[in-house]
């Protein structure tokens, strides 16, 4: 395609998911408890899409991508120092929360309004990536939502494949159930990609990719807006941890053999 | 209040009837319309949805709606909303309930922006307290359970499959209303071409097993003699899916050396890893061979209500409350065992 495309990423910052997450009740409803402490990374299925992004971008000249996340500012200046160094890209940053707890109403409304102000962003030209699921909130909705606030009518969920076809249309693999995908062709530009895991492997760091995205970010990170999503009618009556712990019995001292009885005994018991 | 309740659903792959989980979620509303004192109306789309309307015909719907044809027979977003915005409208509905299908993930919180409402997906249950209707979810990939309540309407629900009994119901003759709703062009900029699935021979995700059996790393790890046998742990796997039905899961680690290298356990790919940055199936019983039980993976448990693991370290993950029984032993041992014993029959 000439002229390349214009990829819109929408990503945010989770939990590292090593840690362990306690909810805590606050005046504005759920929260966990020392979020500010835990160490963040960019959510999975959304990094996906930004290695996708790239990937594509480098292959179609002129292509250009940016980075909106909204998050708190300290937890994106912190996930930055190493995404930074994966792939180029131009950082949006608004300072707000990235709590799974915040509504993907309200989310997507800043993320869109975020996305309209870009300066030079050809909207005919534009893709727009998010992961398909969040890891937070893990509910779908928020990019279908900027999608319609934008005016995408070509929307994919659950993306592992995206080929440019030599009349410029795509070709798009999404998941379905049983283990199999939806291929659908579509026209090209503009349109919406919620990735699943993709086909490519995480980018290794490379210090002057880093260097180069930092010049802009920082600056960007500093001048970040600070957004309260508009309050929503979302109310929450709990939100608790898993009840169940199990006692796990532990068999240590019997032969192959009678696990295996022990096994298919309990495998072919209704 | 509400006032107006409307189950949407699409056909399932085969044209005629609906998925089980649209029986699942028909179930649900039928059971919220009498709690809530509601009218229930039934929204279909697809090619020719008759013989599901009909399937649904005695289910106490005050009316049944649809939108058909062959535009709307296959999943697409454009189609699929504009198909599914008819139905709400002409319901008037204030609560939306759908099942959480492939095809309805893809285009109903599209939906509540059109509509002007809000939803919310992978609903494991609906109840009503106080008067009011309560969703309950789980965030942060299945870690904290929430129970929620919205005022703003209409509220588009989509429950997940297996978390309600479905409908059952003689059929009957059911009197259509058919929605007309023309595609414009914009609306066709995509079209369908297809399902691209495994060979048979190496479908091994079962959505509807009993048993999910689920392989890590340590089948391709270097084992007691100095050496790694990734041949012997693929016959293994595969032998044990032939012969136990068992749907495949695989741990992130695992996957991940198939996709750089395809001669490791070549039938594994992204589509089996459960957890985190996986998938979260539901089965009666589990089995884990192989794999540490770290949570990003066991988070991928949260709906296998039985869990069993084998695993050569007395400490790993599944020790620790996360599986009901640990085998402390070789994988590679147990399995070719239990393969043997599922080849005879049992006395
Ligand atoms: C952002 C993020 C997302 C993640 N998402 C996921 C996810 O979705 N799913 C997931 O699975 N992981 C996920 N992880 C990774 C997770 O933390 C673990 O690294 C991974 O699950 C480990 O896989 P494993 O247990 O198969 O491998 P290992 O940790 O290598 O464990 C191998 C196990 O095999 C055992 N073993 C070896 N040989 C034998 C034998 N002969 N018999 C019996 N046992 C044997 C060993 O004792 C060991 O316990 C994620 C991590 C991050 C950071």
């Amino acid at each position: 395609m000439s002229n390349g495309y214009h990829i819109v990423v929408c990503g945010s910052v989770v939990p590292d998911p090593l840690q362990t997450l306690e909810p805590i009740e606050t005046p504005a409803g759920p929260a966990l408890k020392n979020e500010m402490l835990l160490p963040a990374v960019l959510d999975p299925w959304a990094a996906h899409a930004l290695y996708e992004a790239a990937n594509l971008a480098a292959h179609a000249a002129g292509s250009k991508v940016w980075l909106v996340s909204l998050g708190a500012k300290a937890k994106l200046r912190q996930v930055m120092m190493t995404i930074a160094q994966k792939v180029s890209f131009e950082l949006v940053p608004i300072d707000g929360p990235a709590s799974g707890f915040a509504d993907a109403h309200a989310t997507a409304a800043l993320l869109a309004e975020a996305i309209q102000s870009i300066t030079g962003l050809d909207r005919s030209r534009l893709l727009l990536f998010g992961g398909w699921e969040s890891a937070s909130r893990g509910a779908g909705v928020t990019m279908q939502l900027i999608g319609e606030r934008l005016g995408i009518l070509d929307q994919f969920q659950g993306v592992d494949q995206l080929r440019v076809q030599p009349d410029g249309a795509f070709e798009i693999l999404e998941r379905i159930e049983g283990g199999r995908h939806q291929v659908s062709l579509c026209q090209g530009p503009p349109a919406l990609f919620g990735w699943a895991t993709g086909n490519l492997p995480e980018p290794r760091n490379n210090p002057q990719i880093g260097m180069a995205n930092m010049r802009a970010i920082m600056p960007a990170l500093q001048r970040a807006k600070t957004a309260a999503p508009a309050p929503d009618a979302i109310r929450y009556r709990s939100a608790s941890p898993p009840k169940q712990q199990r006692q796990t019995r532990i068999v240590k001292n019997l032969s192959a053999e009678e696990i295996a009885r022990e096994i298919v005994a309990w495998i072919e018991k209704a | 209040m509400t006032k107006n309740i409307l189950l949407l659903a699409h056909l399932d792959e085969s044209g005629n009837g609906l998925p089980k989980a649209a029986g699942e979620a028909l179930g649900a509303a039928v059971e919220l319309a009498k709690q809530l004192n509601a009218s229930l109306s039934i929204g279909l789309i697809g090619g020719d949805v008759q013989a599901a309307a009909d399937s649904v015909a005695n289910s106490g719907a005050q009316r049944l709606l649809a939108v058909m044809g062959s535009d709307f027979a296959q999943p697409r977003f454009a189609s699929d909303l504009l198909a599914a915005e008819a139905l709400c409208r002409t319901a008037s509905a204030d609560l939306i309930l759908a099942p959480a299908t492939s095809r309805f993930l893809r285009a109903l919180p599209g939906l509540a922006h059109r509509l002007n409402g809000r939803v919310d997906t992978h609903i494991t249950s609906i109840q009503v307290v106080d008067g009011a209707v309560c969703a309950t979810r789980w965030f942060y990939r299945q870690r904290i359970e929430g129970v929620f309540q919205r005022d703003a309407r209409p509220w588009i629900l989509l429950l997940d499959s297996g978390c309600h009994e479905a409908y059952c119901g003689p059929s009957g003759k059911a009197a259509i209303e058919e929605i007309a709703v023309a595609l414009p062009s914009e609306a066709r900029r995509t079209t369908i071409a297809g399902i691209r699935a495994p060979k048979s021979d190496s479908q091994t995700i079962r959505p509807d097993a009993a048993l999910l059996f689920v392989a890590g790393a340590g089948w391709t790890k270097k084992q007691p003699d100095g050496k790694s046998h990734p041949e012997q742990a693929e016959s293994l796997i595969l032998g044990f899916l032939r012969a136990s039905g068992a749907s495949l899961g695989g741990s992130k680690s695992l996957v991940d050396q198939s996709g750089e290298n395809q001669a490791v356990l070549g039938f594994m790919t992204h589509l089996n890893q459960v957890g985190q940055t996986g998938a979260t199936p539901r089965h009666p019983k589990g089995l884990s061979t192989c794999c540490h039980g770290e949570e990003p993976h066991v988070v991928g448990w949260r709906f296998i209500n039985e869990r069993r693991a084998i695993n050569l370290d007395p400490n790993c993950g599944w020790a620790r409350g996360k599986a009901d029984v640990l085998y402390v032993a070789d994988a590679f041992e147990v399995m070719a065992k239990v393969n043997d014993l599922l080849k005879k029959p049992q006395s």
